[in-house]
């Protein structure tokens, strides 16, 4: 029994309660808020300093032995996951909090909330089932926060976006339903070792259909379409966290379900297929934009391209390079889209064509832009690059050579488009500038908006700057997904 | 047999895929609670044949149904209906905003269409009518019907 990790789920959730009964009392709310993730961040390094020391951990909950119960596991790539994920969302609630003047922010707190409970619950389950509760919690609660505001165009995505998870949860539940006639159980570790028992074209069925489940919710290739779509018409941080955490938790979950559950049936060749096409249709989708915020949308995509990719190789440098990229992506991807509210406040737009010269107006968000293109493009010595080299070196021992040039092209379709915000956004002259530009002045922006964003921006170059220690553990967690049976041991005690 | 209720689960997942393809709301939302339906029934039938007896008192541990997925199948009905309310909802305020049924197209993706097809009359007229609604939709609450989007 490890009460422990339970903590990351049962804080926020009673935190979001609390925030629900202090409705009328916005300072309250925003410390109960900040309270709970901050909580659930510290029990989550917690956690990862013991399996660190330790070993993977699990835990039953209500005590119901194994595989009646639902059970809580925690290895290495959990832990980091867990640690770097919350840490992103405490970043981006500084930011909400930050950004005054919000009708809405009484409701915002305990759905935001919710989300980190659903969030950190999907990285500690070990139990299919359970698995998609953990999705359902984050996803009601995303629907909430992406329609928040309840205008036109937010109705318009939000729809889109509501149907298309809606539909990837039914099949999520058709797949529990499959598994479940097959095996007879829930529980990961135990499912790991019925799975095995099956015949190959059964399991193949079962990993394709859980693949495309994931994949809807990571945004994989031919799956992407609604999130170009619907992202974008989110207020800023609501926006920022789903970039940064939402789409891997699917990517999580793919990696979770293909090494664990389904050792003897690698769909290597899909999975690189499916990496390139990511990568490639996410870059040209971005190159086509006139708008930050739909630029760093089509990236979103392109990136998972590089982590399915990782996973694809089944090796064990490509996968410790998948984790460490999903590991760097977080931050990096949130402190864009953070950047993109700091220009959207102080110009009123982030279209390219209405902004321009922003340089001298708010030099602050245009370095903390500078510094997260440039790791998302994978300048050195910056986190993205040690990612790609890490990816790229995998490739190579792989010998898979088509999709590390693709993979390389990809780079340099990133840094164009990312060179094309820095044109029309912080230098050069709009063509149809924004009120606030006309204006001249500069638009006063909080201090805790700037401090958010400079610390996950900072978060992304400690990554850069602890890139050894963290691939090493990086390759650990990597070595016990292919060898599970730390993992195994762990949940059936 | 379970036939009967496979048969079923197909005849639900067909025709709420085929719902969930149309352009109004209202449509996509039976779509929705249609394959909701099959996916739950999937679970139950997942427990093996149907009419065994329920898992009360003593007796030979093969006669009795398996509960999990029923229990299972409950949290799905559960969270199901959950989201059809939500879904409802959000309907109710696309119509209010929009006075319109039917799912709009991207104005960003029509403006990134016009690029492509500068000489295609149709699509510009159609980004056009577009934006206006984009104009209208920005001025303070009204009352206007349906903004002359054509036939609806």
């Amino acid at each position: 029994m490890n009460a422990l990790l339970a903590l990351p789920v049962v804080v926020p959730l009673l935190a979001a309660a609390l925030t629900v009964i202090a409705v009328r009392l916005p300072m309250v709310q925003r410390l109960l808020t900040f309270v709970g993730v901050a909580t659930a961040l510290g029990a989550s390094i917690a956690i990862l300093v013991q399996v660190d020391r330790d070993g993977p951990q699990a835990t039953q909950v209500g005590g119901w032995p194994v595989p009646i119960g639902i059970t809580l596991v925690a290895d290495l790539f959990s832990a980091l996951m867990l640690v770097i994920g919350l840490a992103t969302v405490l970043a981006v609630l500084a930011f909400a909090i930050g950004q005054r003047g919000d009708e809405h922010e009484s409701a915002f707190h305990p759905v935001y909330l919710v989300m980190t409970a659903g969030v950190a619950l999907s990285f500690l389950t070990g139990d299919l089932f359970n698995l998609f509760v953990a999705f359902e919690i984050t996803l009601t609660a995303s629907y909430v926060l992406i329609t928040l505001g309840g205008t036109r165009e937010q109705v318009r995505a939000g729809m889109t976006y509501v149907v298309i998870n809606l539909l990837a949860s039914f099949l999520f539940v058709a797949a529990i339903a499959f598994v479940y006639a097959s095996t007879g159980t829930m529980n990961f570790a135990d499912m790991a070792d019925k799975l095995a028992t099956l015949s190959p074209a059964l399991q193949t069925s079962l990993s394709l259909l859980l693949l495309v489940v994931f994949g809807i919710k990571a945004a994989i290739f031919p799956l992407y379409f609604w999130l170009p779509d619907s992202y974008p018409t989110a207020r800023t941080s609501v926006t920022a966290v789903f970039a940064g955490l939402l789409t891997k938790v699917g990517v999580y979950s793919i990696i979770r379900t293909q090494t664990l559950l389904f050792p003897d049936n690698r769909q290597t060749t899909l999975l690189l297929v499916i990496a390139g096409f990511t990568m490639v249709v996410g870059v040209l989708g971005a190159i086509a934009q006139d708008d930050m915020k739909r630029i760093l949308s089509f990236h979103i995509v392109s990136q998972i391209g590089y982590m399915i990719l990782g996973v694809g190789l089944f090796t064990v440098s490509g996968l410790a390079g998948a984790v460490f990229f999903v590991l760097h992506q977080i931050p990096v991807k949130a402190s864009l889209f953070l950047v993109g509210g700091l220009v959207e406040h102080d110009a009123g737009s982030t279209k390219l064509s209405h902004v321009g010269g922003l340089v001298r107006r708010i030099p602050l968000a245009a370095t903390l832009f500078l510094i997260a293109a440039l790791s998302l493009a994978g300048i050195p010595p910056l986190s993205g690059f040690v990612g790609k080299l890490a990816l790229v070196s995998a490739g190579l021992d792989a010998q898979e050579y088509a999709i590390i040039a693709v993979s390389l092209l990809v780079s340099i379709g990133t840094l164009f488009s990312m060179v094309k915000i820095w044109n029309g956004v912080f230098w050069g002259t709009p063509e149809e500038p924004t009120p606030a530009i006309l204006a001249g002045e500069a638009v006063h922006t909080p201090a805790l908006m700037k401090l958010a964003t400079v610390a996950l921006v900072g978060l992304t170059v400690a990554i850069a700057l602890a890139a050894g220690p963290i691939y090493s553990l990086c390759e650990r967690a990597a070595t016990d997904l292919l060898d599970p049976t730390a993992y195994v041991t762990a949940v059936q005690g | 047999m379970t036939i009967i209720p496979a048969l079923t689960v197909a005849v639900l997942f067909a025709t709420g895929t085929y719902l969930i393809l149309q352009r109004t709301l209202t449509r996509i939302i039976l779509g929705v609670g249609l394959i909701g339906n099959g996916a739950n029934l999937l679970l139950l039938v997942s427990a093996g044949p149907a009419g065994r007896t329920p898992l009360i008192g003593s007796g030979d541990p093969a006669g009795f149904t398996d509960p999990l997925p029923q229990a299972l199948a409950l949290t799905a009905i559960v969270i199901t209906f959950g989201l059809s309310a939500f879904l409802l909802a959000l309907a109710y305020r696309s119509w209010q905003v929009t006075h319109d049924d039917e799912v709009e197209d991207d104005i960003e993706d029509r403006r990134i269409a016009r690029l492509r097809g500068e000489l295609d009359p149709d699509l510009d007229a159609l980004t056009q009518e577009l934006e206006e609604l984009e104009d209208v939709a920005a001025e303070p609450p009204h009352h206007t019907p349906n903004t002359g989007r054509g036939e609806p």
